[in-house]
């Protein structure tokens, strides 16, 4: 890195004894931003694809589907658009804070994708502290979104951005507790450790190791939904009451931002949920080499994007919670519960050991509860769509 | 230190996403609580009523279309009833028959739109579409009997403008047989969820007497608990031999006047449309070809009429003063979203702002029909 750095800076006709650590430093962010802009945009773009195809599959829509094979460059051309827009700030807005406010949100979701381990190799940065890291830089998101809900000057905007920072800082404590439970029994706070501590079969998952983690995996992902502004926790840019919530008096550029975060987070929390529960990359040894880490990006990609599907499916299908509601659920019921999560873990823990008869049995059970309940569900749903005569069971039209 | 807090003034509207058509509301709020909410009415108002006295009664009939274009069949409809009555117009029975269908299917639809958007208004997206989907189908059943989608000018003074086409009254049958799987459909989508409840139940109560004191009417009186309609009360047209029920806020949950006794109201009042469809669709005189009375002015003698009919959104009234020429001395339309809107200064102090999205959603209010 310093050698190309060297040869770029001589190219360029520098005279010094070489580059000053300064530069080397600025290079370096610069080249940080830049991988972590290019990969991980697509993240966000083919999520937010994939998000406004489902729903419009949802409402019997098309959806977007002009750019690209099936519309898959939507997000490509919105964001040219977004660009290409005039950059607008309200007279009476507080102008740094109004021009800060997008990238600190930006960066608290773009920088939690260092610590996603896409394989047992793709990884940016396997920190000791993953899971501590992830929780603390999405810390930034809810201070991005109050200080552009105050900038904006703006009461709609301001009343989302109230909204936000309260929802978030009261469902982090819901959410880390659970991951507490996961870190327990992981024994490491490394996400690559927490994903070796499970395996490729689903009763190696912590989701279905042992009853407490099995309700904590609930509480996290309904305490992440709240984190990320997902509907029914929207109440930051709650359309029908707030116009759009803090991103009221956003346009173009910084609008795309905002956008882009949404959609990133959306990728983060299922990334984060697969890795904490669901075995992460987990595969059976059947090859090694590159084969070995092509299908453990695979079996990555499909559980994170099954999580975000799920996500997306709620959204399209919930109503909103009320503001007083969504702190009651927090306070009332996920907090004390997941303090009892961690309690019943670790004294599970002590009474089951994992590799014990009755530990794997019990697993097992969950495994097959879950996939009964999983096959009644789409039994259910074929059996309304009959009743109904909806979709292609539908009688054919008198025309 | 003591913290100075004061009130914080919220615009609500004229644009805002939630105030369907062009509403005002000014609220005094405490940051989610709102503590004084003052309807501000009047930016879509077009002068319909004073229209009404420029144009002859013949040609004043597509103006009643833009009265209220969610169910533009109702308000032709309801301006043609009066019409009729002031200068003692027959209409033959075969127009009487498709006026019920094309209104009840005009009611089906208004009321789609009305649960709908209220769901939407809610956070959920999806029930939106789906009613949107069904109002559709009416919508192609509406153009293919008068050529609009959306102000039909269809029901004229006399009877109606065009015969039914071939095969339309199958077609008919087909929606409605449709639809009414639908509506279970629908009720497992939104109707028990949890959340929907929650946010539903017990909120924006409007007691009887205050219902009764405000002058509500339509599908949000009913709600309220009294058992009003002016289809059976004070009937027209061949709804005195029609059988359906009038749904009354039946209290499932919360208290009696709440936006879930509204919802739920609309709700059963599309299933009676559906019933009251099939059996115009039953006895419907093929026989008797006359669907339309040939007028070439209506010149109705001095005097005065009101007639009230019962469209989706509440009592539609036309107070009509002739002076004898083809032009009305004074028009004036009564209609149910301008009660339901005053309601709110009384209901909203108290309530959250996600509360008072709730309650405008479940008064159904149209701003086309309060201003006029």
């Amino acid at each position: 890195m310093q050698q190309l750095l060297d040869r770029i800076l001589a190219s360029l006709g520098w005279t010094g004894e070489g580059p000053t650590q300064i530069v080397y430093f600025l290079g370096m962010l610069f080249f940080a931003v830049a991988l972590l802009r290019v990969c991980f945009t697509p993240f966000a773009g083919v999520v937010s694809w994939a998000e406004r195809r489902i729903a419009a599959r949802m409402q019997s829509r098309v959806g977007p589907n002009r750019v690209g094979p099936q519309g898959i460059l939507q997000w490509l051309a919105d964001g040219l658009k977004c660009v290409l827009k005039e950059d607008l700030i309200p007279e009476d807005a507080d102008r740094l804070l109004f021009r800060v406010a997008p990238y600190l949100v930006f960066c608290g979701l773009f920088g939690a994708f260092a610590v996603l381990p896409f394989s047992r190799h793709l990884v940016i940065a396997d920190l000791d502290v993953g899971a501590f890291y992830v929780m603390a830089i999405t810390s930034l998101v809810p201070l991005g979104i109050i200080m552009s809900g105050w900038a904006s000057n703006n009461k709609w905007s301001l009343l989302g951005g109230m909204r936000s920072a309260a929802q978030i800082i009261s469902y982090e404590i819901p959410a880390a507790l659970s991951l507490l439970a996961v870190i327990l029994a992981a024994g490491t706070l490394s996400l690559q450790g927490i994903i070796r501590a499970q395996g490729w079969s689903p009763a190696d998952w912590f989701v279905f190791r042992n009853p407490f983690l099995f309700t904590g995996f609930f509480y996290f992902f309904i305490a992440n939904l709240a984190e990320g502004n997902r509907t029914p926790f929207d109440l930051p840019e709650a359309e029908s009451e707030l116009v759009a919530g803090y991103t009221t008096e956003y346009s173009g550029m910084r609008f795309a931002f905002f956008m882009l975060a949404e959609w990133a987070n959306l990728y983060v929390i299922a990334a984060v949920v697969t890795v904490a529960f669901l075995g992460g990359w987990n595969v059976p040894a059947i090859a090694d080499g590159a084969l070995l880490t092509l299908l453990e990006m695979v079996v990555f990609a499909l559980k994170s994007f099954a999580v975000v599907f799920v996500i997306i499916w709620i959204r399209w299908t919930l109503p909103r919670l009320r503001v007083d509601q969504m702190m009651l659920v927090c306070w009332k019921y996920l907090v004390p519960l997941s303090f009892l999560n961690v309690l019943g873990t670790a004294v599970w823990m002590m009474i089951v050991p994992e590799e014990s008869l009755f530990g794997r049995a019990f697993a097992w059970a969950l495994v097959l509860i879950a996939a009964l309940i999983a096959a009644l569900f789409g039994w259910r749903v074929r059996k309304n769509l009959v009743d109904a005569g909806v979709g292609r069971f539908a009688a054919k039209p008198i025309s | 230190m003591p913290l100075r807090t004061e009130e914080m003034t919220l615009n609500m509207g004229p644009h805002h996403p939630s105030t369907h058509g062009v509403l005002r509301f000014i609220l005094a709020s405490d940051g989610e609580v709102v503590h004084s909410c003052k309807p501000d009415v009047g930016y879509l108002h077009r002068s319909i009523e004073k229209i009404g006295e420029k144009m002859t009664y013949l040609g004043f009939m597509p103006y009643t279309d833009r009265v209220d274009y969610v169910c533009a069949m109702n308000a032709n409809w309801g301006y043609a009833l009066a019409v009729e009555k002031l200068a003692g117009i027959a209409v033959p029975r075969r127009a009487e028959f498709i006026r019920v269908i094309v209104g009840e299917l005009n009611r089906i639809s208004s009321h789609l739109v009305a649960l709908g958007t209220m769901a939407m208004d809610l956070g959920a997206i999806t029930p939106f579409p789906w009613a949107l989907r069904e109002r559709e189908r009416v919508n192609d059943l509406l153009e293919e009997i008068c050529g609009a989608r959306l102000t039909y000018n269809y029901v004229w003074i006399g009877g109606v403008a065009f015969d039914v086409p071939a095969g339309w009254l199958e077609k008919a049958r087909s929606f409605v047989d449709s639809f009414e799987r639908m509506i279970p459909e629908f009720d497992r989508l939104i109707t028990g969820n949890k959340i929907f409840h929650e946010r539903l139940v017990g909120v924006g109560v409007i007691d009887r007497e205050t219902a009764l004191g405000y002058g509500i009417s339509g599908p949000n009186l009913r709600a309220s608990g009294v058992a009003w309609d002016i289809r059976r009360d004070i009937p027209y047209g061949i709804y005195p031999e029609l059988e359906f029920d009038v749904p009354v806020g039946a209290c499932e949950a919360g208290a009696l006047g709440d936006c879930y006794c509204r919802f739920r109201v609309r709700v059963r009042e599309m299933e009676e449309s559906v019933k009251i469809v099939r059996q115009c669709i039953d006895r419907f005189p093929h026989e008797e070809l006359e669907f339309r009375t040939k007028l070439r002015r209506v010149k109705p003698p001095i005097g005065s009429v009101y007639v009230a009919s019962e469209a989706p959104r509440g009592e539609l009234g036309f107070l009509i003063l002739s002076n004898g020429t083809e032009y009305a001395e004074r028009m004036r339309i009564r209609t149910g979203s301008f009660t339901a809107m005053s309601v709110l200064e009384k209901i909203a102090p108290g309530l959250m702002v996600a509360d008072l999205v709730a309650v405008i959603a479940s008064l159904d209010v149209v701003a086309p029909e309060i201003d006029r």
